[in-house]
């Protein structure tokens, strides 16, 4: 006759520093766990955080000692893991999630705006060999230009702000692009991704 | 029919989650280390 240790015991031989106690006790509960959370939510990786997080907070309220013995350790834990279902539906209620199918996928709608880890890298180094193009034009024509694309102002604030008409300002940007055209031509550098 | 309906089983239910689950919260659990200092409660994790 196999003779099957007590929950409790488990817990009390975990607390006092037995880990192999925990798998004891995830193992046993496995299912009846899992096959509750899952029976709520539908979704298997759904189902795998929750037990994820049910169990964190047990090893978090065990290591503590704040557990009370008054209760059984089974309903306990279906409670947190309960508590955690409606903090799941709430959170989603509050952001819906859609479910894409086999025939439509929404990220072939919409797209993260921002760049991949390729495409970032690509973006910076175009950055960098700018700004050393950029360090090669005469100083009046870099100051506009600087002005203009990398600090957003317009041509009536660049006049006021260099103290030369709106005209002058709008030749140096032109000749600060054709020149900027004819270093890269000159180079044979390529500046795109 | 019997191969039929464990595989409908085995799309609609779900009775345990993967081992890779388990370990995680073991290792989490190793790992985890909890300290009181005056009045105020400490976790940390050690490799």
């Amino acid at each position: 006759m196999k003779l099957q240790i007590e929950d409790s015991e488990l817990v009390r031989d975990y607390i006092s520093g037995n880990e192999g106690a925990l798998e004891v006790l995830i193992n046993r509960h496995n299912q009846r766990i899992t096959s509750f959370i899952y029976s709520k939510v539908l979704d298997r990786d759904i189902t795998e955080d929750i037990f994820q997080d049910t169990f964190i907070k047990v090893i978090k309220t065990l290591k503590r000692g704040k557990y009370s013995e008054e209760g059984k350790f089974l309903p306990w834990v279906m409670r947190i893991s309960h508590n955690l279902i409606i903090d799941h539906f709430r959170r989603n209620k509050r952001m819906p999630m859609f479910e894409g199918s086999d025939d439509f996928n929404i990220f072939s709608v919409i797209g993260d705006d921002k760049l991949n880890a390729e495409k970032q890298l690509i973006k910076d180094q175009i950055d960098s060999d700018l700004r050393v193009l950029v360090e090669e034009l005469p100083d009046d024509q870099k100051e506009v230009l600087l002005m203009r694309i990398y600090k957003d102002m317009s041509f009536k604030e660049i006049s006021e702000n260099t103290g030369v008409s709106i005209n002058t300002a709008l030749g140096r940007m032109r000749y600060a692009l054709i020149n900027l055209r004819k270093i890269i031509e000159k180079n044979n550098i390529v500046l795109t991704s | 029919m019997e191969k039929i309906y464990s595989n409908y089983q085995e799309q609609t239910g779900f009775n345990k989650v993967c081992p890779k689950t388990i370990n995680f919260l073991l290792s989490y659990s190793q790992a985890l280390y909890e300290f009181e200092y005056e009045d105020l409660s400490f976790e940390t994790f050690l490799n």
